[in-house]
This record gives structure tokens, C-alpha cells and sequence, in this order.
């Protein structure tokens, strides 16, 4: 379903055009009112006049997450206060947040893009929308708010916190949309079996809009049967706008970059080369509508694959193969490349594991070690020790086939690995 | 038949007692136990009174628990009681997996529990051998 069909199916031809005159326009704006952008437009002997259209891009500075702490709070805004209407801010895992701005305009594009994502997923204004996201300085909450609102669901604003409260929410009011992180969906799940309420028969949940962290294929297919819902990915970061930067549509084939206000390209996060379609590289987006704070080719750490063809609902916008995980989550094990995604990917595909694992990275003398730590369900449990022996096997055995390298692995008893109610945990690097 | 409780322990201290604990707390009597270990876990084994409730407590409190049943047989209680049972079942060429022993109130006996490979066949060769089979009201009731 569209919420705006006109953006939305633009062919090829016009999206480019349109995305070319919007970056003309954003150039000039950013040289004209960012002392930052003007100065690193010296540095390269750049003129806004240069960039005649997105064949151009490659020419524009990247932007960094450093860029923003360094210039913490305001120093990137191109607006003064008086324009911003509200302020976020995520939390850096060390020292200052950084911090970003909307003015109107900026809210209201946000919410048009979080509309398009909620109409995406099927969801109309019949629905209950369950917001289950942190509402406050983290973006998930108020942009599925608002967007919620805007398409006309019923929004019921829960926020994070008390999973047994969620749940009676959602049996009384009737949720049929759910908005959470997929390590929370699960964690949901969990709880409700545990207390013996079948999401079949006590919830009317159809749809799941759960994103802020990368998730696998075997991982939705879990989610979907167990909340007995279908789960779509959806794509944001604060800098970019929040939730609402990509919405996987009813085909559930990739998040689709609304890439008339976001204009997305891949580079080899080495060397910052423009990658050629359907190569994987990371994620850089520069926003082509922004007024608070409008970024030029921002490196969002995220990797991926876009794919440009036409998606069965009728959109071109390119779509996101799933994320497979950050540039900075990558291990390098004895030399070998890692993404945690992939130990997802095989673990789920094993039906006596549970959905929770751990990994675990040392170092024992000159080698890394990386131990998988896997909650057993009960439905494995045996009086033979050899039966939970030949499971462990199976799984060393189906990480080291898909990874190439040896893993070890070890059961652990059920809940016994932390739970999060937002971001999950998922690696522990203990070396160096 | 005996109901077995299995249950799955890291290799960790203080998980045996937590285990136990739990089932004390609930007023559960364990009749036997046994670990089997590997470097990195161990699963349980127990007999209780009650193996319904003590199922439902362990669940309850986020243990890896399953059952199942095994046999239960009564042995003199002296030197070479459980060496005759070997004998039958070796001659029945049934295989014994595991098996573990526990004391009894009546004087004299033991009871053993058998795990084999081959349960019917254990229970004829037992039988024809006069051997009394213990069922679990007769564990309950210890
Ligand atoms: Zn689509």
C-alpha cells in the first residue's frame, strides 16, 4: 500500500532527475549556511556550482560520526535555534551524545517517510499501532509516533520497559501493529509462552515493524511464528532522520531507501571508492531535504548490497539487502573475515537452538578464539549426554562449513544470557 | 516404569545446588541422582516422589528440564546383586546404557534404575528370570 503513490512509483528517469535538482539545491544551502561544509569545500577546491547533478556526488566530502561529536552540540546545524522544533540524540558508547536537530520542515518530512513506511507494511489507519520503541532522546518511539499518527492508526504510545504491561496492552487495546527492536520481539515471545499466553489466540498482532539492529532471515522466520505476525525491516539512524530512512514493503525483499529525500551509495569503507550495483560495501547517505542539520555523503558504518530493479510492489527505490552488520562489527578471526550476521544466520537455521546466543572473543596466547555460546531449549534435553554432544558438533560443524574457521561451541542453560528491551548484545571482544 | 527427570547443567558451581534447592524448597524428595559430564555441561538425572510437580517447579524456574521412563528393578542388597541383573540382560543380548542404585526402606533390598537399549526385550528377560520390576507408586512411596 502507498501513502503517497506519486514519490513513491517514480520511474528511473524522474527519480534521478529529481534527486539530481534536490542535490544541487542542498550543496549550495549546506556552502551557503555551514561553516563546516564551507570550509572543507575549500579544502577539495570545490564549488557548490560543480555538482550539476548525482553523477557529481563522488566530488562531495564525506561526512563522519566524528564530525558530529567533534562539533558537539550545534556546531553542524545550519539553522539557528529559533528554527529547531526538537532535538534528539543517541548515546555514543564513549563520552558526549551526539546530538541532531529538526526544524518543522524536518519534522514533517520525517513523518511523510514514516507514513509511506507504516502504509508499506499494510498497515492503515484500521490499525492498532503498538509502539513498544524508547520514546525520549532515541528516535524509535516519536517517529513511529508520529508517522502512526499521521497515516491515522491508532497509536498506543507504551514506550520501552515492563514486558508483562506490553502484553496486557496489547491483549486489551488489541494491537495489530507491533514497533520494537527484533531482539525484543523475542524476547516478547519468550515471555508470553512462559506465561501461557498464545499470541494466536490472546493477541491479534499482523504486523511487525521492528528495526534499530541488524537481524537475519532464520531470525524473522522465528519472530513471524512465533507472534504468529509478518515481520518487516525497517532502517533509520538518527543522523540520517531516525526510523523511516527504509521500509521493506508487503514483498519483504530489503528495506526501500526513500531515496527521493535520501540518496544512498555504496563505498569500499577502506578507500571511500564508489562501489558499482550489487556490490557489498558500506552504506553512505547524503540527505537531499534536510534543513536543521543536512549532511553530505554521510558514512553510516551500516554494510550492504542496493539492488535498483523494480520491486514487485511497483516501487523503484533501491532496496537494502538486508544489513549484515556494522563496518566496525566485523572480526577478523585468524585472519578471516567474520560478520556476526552469519553465526546468526547458521545458528536459527538449527531448530534445537534457542534465539539467544552469545559470542565470544579471546585471545589464548597468538590465536583467537571464538566460542558460541547457545542456550539449550528444553526440547533438546536428554538423558543422554551423547545426544547433547552430537548438537554441539552440528553446530561447530555448520559454522565452520559456512565461516571457514574453527569455532568452539558451548550449551549454556536456558535464560541464562542477558535479555535486552532494546539494542541486544550479542559480541563480547575481550582481547587485547 | 520409573519417571526420570533430566535435567541440563553447565559446568559451573553452585548449579547442582541450585537445582536441588529448588526442589527442596517445593518439598519434593529426591530418591536418586546421578551426573553424566562432559568438559563443558552435565545433565542430571534424578528420581523423585513426585515427578509431575517436580517437572512443573523446574520449568517454572527457567531449568532445561525433560522426562522420561527408565527401569526400575529390586535387588538383594549385598555383593552381586546388580552383577546377576548384568548377567541376564547380557545373556539377553540387551546393552545397559547406564544405571544407578539407590537404597530402599525394606530391609534387604535395593532398587536399581536401568537405562537399555532395548526395553522390551529387557522387561521379558527380567521377567522370565523372576526378577520384580518397581514401579513409581513404589518410588513415591519409599
Ligand atoms: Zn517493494
Amino acid at each position: 500500500m502507498y501513502w503517497n503513490r506519486k514519490a513513491e512509483t517514480l520511474k528511473p528517469g524522474e527519480l534521478r532527475r529529481l534527486q539530481g535538482k534536490r542535490l544541487k539545491k542542498v550543496t549550495k544551502y549546506v556552502y551557503r549556511n555551514s561553516g563546516f561544509y564551507k570550509k572543507k569545500f575549500r579544502d577539495l577546491g570545490l564549488k557548490p556550482g560543480d555538482i550539476r547533478g548525482v553523477e557529481d556526488l563522488g566530488r562531495l566530502p564525506f561526512t563522519r560520526k566524528s564530525d558530529l561529536r567533534d562539533n558537539y552540540p550545534y556546531g553542524l546545524f545550519c539553522t539557528g535555534l529559533e528554527s529547531i522544533v526538537r532535538v534528539h540524540a543517541s548515546s555514543g558508547t564513549t563520552g558526549k551524545p551526539t546530538v541532531v536537530g529538526y526544524t518543522g520542515n524536518d519534522i514533517e518530512l520525517w513523518t511523510e517517510v514514516m507514513a509511506r513506511s507504516i502504509m508499506a507494511t499494510g498497515s492503515t489507519r484500521k490499525d492498532v499501532l503498538h509502539v513498544a520503541y524508547g520514546y525520549g532522546l532515541f528516535t524509535g518511539g516519536l517517529g513511529l509516533h508520529y508517522g502512526g499518527e499521521r497515516v491515522g492508526c491508532t497509536v498506543i504510545p507504551a514506550s520501552g520497559g515492563n514486558t508483562a504491561r506490553h502484553l496486557l496492552l496489547m491483549q486489551d487495546l488489541g494491537s495489530t501493529v507491533l514497533a520494537c527492536t527484533p531482539s525484543y520481539a523475542v524476547y516478547l515471545a519468550e515471555y508470553a509462552e512462559k506465561e501461557g499466553i498464545d499470541p494466536r489466540e490472546d493477541l491479534r498482532l499482523r504486523v511487525g515493524v521492528f528495526g534499530a539492529e541488524p537481524w537475519s532471515e532464520p531470525m524473522r522466520k522465528r519472530i513471524e511464528d512465533a507472534l504468529d505476525l509478518k515481520a518487516y525491516d525497517i532502517y533509520g539512524l538518527s543522523e540520517i532522520v531516525g526510523p523511516g530512512v527504509a521500509q521493506e514493503c508487503e514483498e519483504q525483499c530489503g528495506a526501500h531507501i526513500w531515496s527521493d529525500h535520501f540518496l544512498p551509495e555504496i563505498v569500499d569503507p577502506e578507500t571511500g571508492e564508489q562501489l558499482g550495483e550489487g556490490e557489498e560495501g558500506e552504506l553512505v547517505f547524503t540527505t537531499l531535504t534536510k534543513d536543521g542539520i543536512p549532511l553530505l555523503r554521510y558514512r553510516t558504518g551500516d554494510r550492504t548490497i542496493l539492488e535498483y530493479d523494480k520491486c514487485s510492489c511497483g516501487r523503484y527505490h533501491p532496496r537494502m539487502i538486508k544489513v549484515r552488520g556494522r563496518v566496525d562489527d566485523m572480526l577478523i578471526i585468524r585472519g578471516v573475515n567474520v560478520f556476526p550476521s552469519q553465526i546468526e544466520h547458521v545458528l536459527l537455521r538449527i531448530p534445537e537452538v534457542g534465539s539467544h546466543y552469545l559470542l565470544v572473543v579471546e585471545r589464548e596466547g597468538p590465536l583467537d578464539v571464538l566460542t558460541v555460546k547457545v542456550e539449550v531449549t528444553e526440547d533438546v534435553i536428554s538423558d543422554r549426554v551423547r545426544d547433547l554432544m552430537k548438537l554441539e558438533e552440528n553446530i561447530k560443524s555448520s559454522i565452520s562449513q559456512a565461516l571457514g574457521i574453527k569455532v568452539d561451541v558451548e550449551l549454556v542453560e536456558p535464560f541464562t544470557l542477558e535479555r535486552s528491551k532494546g539494542k541486544a548484545v550479542r559480541l563480547k571482544d575481550l582481547r587485547e | 516404569m520409573i519417571k526420570q527427570l533430566s535435567v541440563f547443567l553447565e559446568n559451573e558451581p553452585g548449579r547442582l545446588v541450585k537445582v536441588t534447592r529448588i526442589l527442596e524448597d517445593a518439598g519434593i524428595d529426591i530418591r536418586a541422582l546421578t551426573v553424566a559430564e562432559t568438559a563443558d555441561f552435565g545433565i542430571l538425572r534424578i528420581i523423585v516422589d513426585d515427578p509431575d510437580k517436580a517437572h512443573g517447579i523446574l520449568k517454572e524456574n527457567n531449568v532445561a528440564v525433560a522426562s522420561d521412563s527408565v527401569l526400575g528393578v529390586e535387588v538383594d542388597d549385598k555383593p552381586g546383586g546388580l552383577r546377576v541383573i548384568a548377567e541376564i540382560l547380557a545373556e539377553g543380548e540387551v546393552n545397559i546404557e547406564y544405571v544407578y542404585a539407590f537404597a530402599t526402606r525394606s530391609r534387604g533390598k535395593a532398587f536399581i534404575v536401568l537405562r537399555v537399549d532395548d526395553r522390551e526385550r529387557a522387561v521379558e528377560v527380567l521377567n522370565s528370570s523372576n526378577i520384580r520390576l518397581v514401579e513409581q507408586n513404589e518410588v513415591s512411596g519409599v
